[in-house]
């Protein structure tokens, strides 16, 4: 716990006295903008909710959580101070858990200060305030599962950009795992409950569900399973690339 | 007590290590040398718990480094090779991270700092970010890092790497300067650092051991060991030396013939042969000046142990 608290200061520290987190978070926010008032017609639907807002955040993530994820393992490994950190006396999970811990808050933070779009609907109508505090909920989950992909890809690769685009390609896979475009694909050759399996992996599914106001369990979990199996997965790797 | 046991190390196709044992007791400051690619890097970072072992394996004290990774990483301080540290990172809140991770006390921890910053003479850059400090400033951030608590056992990848020679001065004192019941290993491929600092050398080639000695003993095995270094009131020729018992070659060290170094067979080392030269020289009117008998030179030895056919294992 120590060391975990420890990594995840230094870690965020380091987002911080770089313009990382910064650039992070002023992209995320006007790519938000341009997303919920140009593409979402924020005004022109009339109705007080965020739907079109959070309604891009999976796309949102797809690119730029990966984008943070690609450096958490890849720029250590390369750079050699993976060697510096986990030659320290700390365990593999605490390094995992205070890297990602320290990425989700960054992410977390850049999703905090959305709030003025929360305080213009608010100005405008009367909006739900139960379901947007479940939608930010569900949106920052969200964020956790793309992140410990990106955490997982990250660690199997020295390569920052290979990371990126791996992040980005499993991460897409889980978004649209639920469409009608994959599941059609697969029907006919699929047995019906590995089927019924692929469409209950879908993030975009689960998303939707909270940010619809609705916090089922079943969707808390399957977040919280996600964001666990992926850092498992990470220290997993790490692990194995140790014995190479 | 560092055991290293039939430790071996593979990449994919190439053998790093291969079959590698040593021992290291309390109070010794090994010497870890060898060529470069031959494997002393692999090795440390197995010792220091980063690479797992393909076989065998190494025991500090009475933990297994593959076992109990985190007993003996709590016993440890390490250098890593090229002193790797976060570049955006200051050397204040390097030191302020590892104490953290290592859960030391704030008393201790301020303690220890001052004092590391004062003999690594790093106050001039402690709130300077990494990337901005030059090479020798770098090792020995690194250096401080390792010893910050103050560890049983020292592993330290070339820790005179980019220094000066007044820095490299002051690490080796600093090592010397470690308490006695200490376990330090040094690579380097600086071999006056060895006969200067270790107690031991080990050499490796291709991963495999080819020596295991103290320096001095390693050096008496070149055919410098024992050589007389002659000065003569006047120039001769090298005939003069012909047919003296115990001198096997000889070489004139400058032009006209007053300096020379006479080659001692093995076992007239430390015999009279010096007694013969002086009566040859003596008799034909070129009496010696001055003369030194040379120690050995490890150079020499490490290039006959690390060049050329496999030798056997020593």
């Amino acid at each position: 716990m120590r060391a975990t608290i420890a990594i995840m200061l230094r870690e965020l520290g380091s987002y911080f006295a770089t313009p990382l987190a910064y650039v992070f978070i002023v992209i995320f926010l006007v790519l938000n903008g341009v997303f919920t008032f140009q593409l979402g017609g924020f005004y022109e639907r009339g109705q007080a909710d965020l739907t079109p807002f959070f309604g891009f955040h999976p796309w949102l993530y797809l690119f730029l959580v990966s984008a943070i994820a690609m450096r958490l393992w890849a720029e250590d490994r390369r750079s050699g101070t993976l060697e510096l950190l986990l030659t320290l006396p700390v365990r593999l999970r605490e390094a995992v858990l205070g890297k990602f811990l320290a990425a989700w808050i960054v992410v977390g933070t850049a999703l905090l200060l959305t709030f003025p779009i929360w305080l213009t609907v608010s100005f405008l109508g009367q909006p739900d305030h139960g379901v947007i505090l479940a939608s930010y909920l569900g949106s920052w989950l969200m964020a956790g599962a793309y992140l410990a992909i990106g955490s997982c890809m990250s660690a199997a690769s020295t390569n920052q950009v290979i990371a990126f685009i791996l992040t980005a390609a499993v991460g897409f896979l889980f978004t649209i795992a639920g469409f009608p475009m994959v599941l059609d694909t697969a029907q006919g050759w699929l047995p019906p409950m590995l089927l019924e399996a692929i469409a209950a992996m879908s993030i975009l599914t689960h998303f939707q569900g909270i940010a619809r106001g609705v916090l089922d369990l079943r969707d808390l979990l399957y977040f919280l399973v996600m964001i666990g199996g992926w850092l498992i997965a990470t220290a997993i790797v790490i692990d194995l690339r140790k014995a190479g | 007590m560092i055991e290293v046991d039939h430790l071996s190390r593979h990449f994919g196709p190439v053998t790093a290590v291969d079959d590698l044992s040593f021992n290291v007791g309390a109070g010794e400051i090994l010497g870890f040398l060898g060529p470069n690619g031959a494997g002393k890097t692999t090795t440390m970072k197995v010792i220091a718990g980063f690479l797992a072992p393909s076989s065998g394996g190494v025991r500090i004290g009475k933990h297994d480094v593959s076992r109990s990774p985190l007993a003996v990483k709590r016993l440890l301080g390490y250098l890593p090779e090229g002193a790797p540290a976060w570049p955006d990172m200051t050397p204040f809140g390097l030191l302020r991270f590892a104490a953290r991770v290592r859960g030391m006390p704030v008393s201790l921890r301020d303690a220890r700092m001052q004092q590391l910053i004062t003999q690594l003479a790093l106050e001039e850059v402690l709130l300077r970010p990494m990337e901005s400090l030059s090479k020798g400033f770098r090792r020995r951030v690194g250096l401080s890092l390792a010893l910050l608590h103050d560890p049983a056992v020292l592993i330290l990848d070339e820790p005179t790497d980019g220094l000066d020679p007044n820095q490299k001065q002051q690490v080796r004192d600093l090592i010397t300067s470690l308490s006695r019941d200490k376990i330090v290993i040094v690579s380097t491929h600086i071999l006056e650092e060895v006969e200067a600092v270790c107690t031991r050398a080990v050499i490796i080639r291709r991963g495999r051991l080819v020596a295991d000695a103290t320096p001095d003993a390693l050096a008496a095995r070149s055919r410098w060991h024992g050589a007389i270094a002659l000065r003569l009131d006047r120039p001769v020729q090298a005939d003069v030396f012909a047919g003296i018992e115990g001198v096997d070659d000889l070489r004139s060290e400058d032009r006209n013939g007053q300096d020379w170094t006479l080659f001692v067979t093995r076992d007239a080392v430390g015999g009279p042969v010096i007694d013969r030269v002086r009566e040859r020289l003596d008799a034909i009117g070129a009496p010696i000046r001055e003369f030194w008998l040379h120690r050995g030179r490890l150079d020499e030895v490490f290039r006959e142990l690390t060049l050329g056919p496999p030798a056997e294992s020593a």
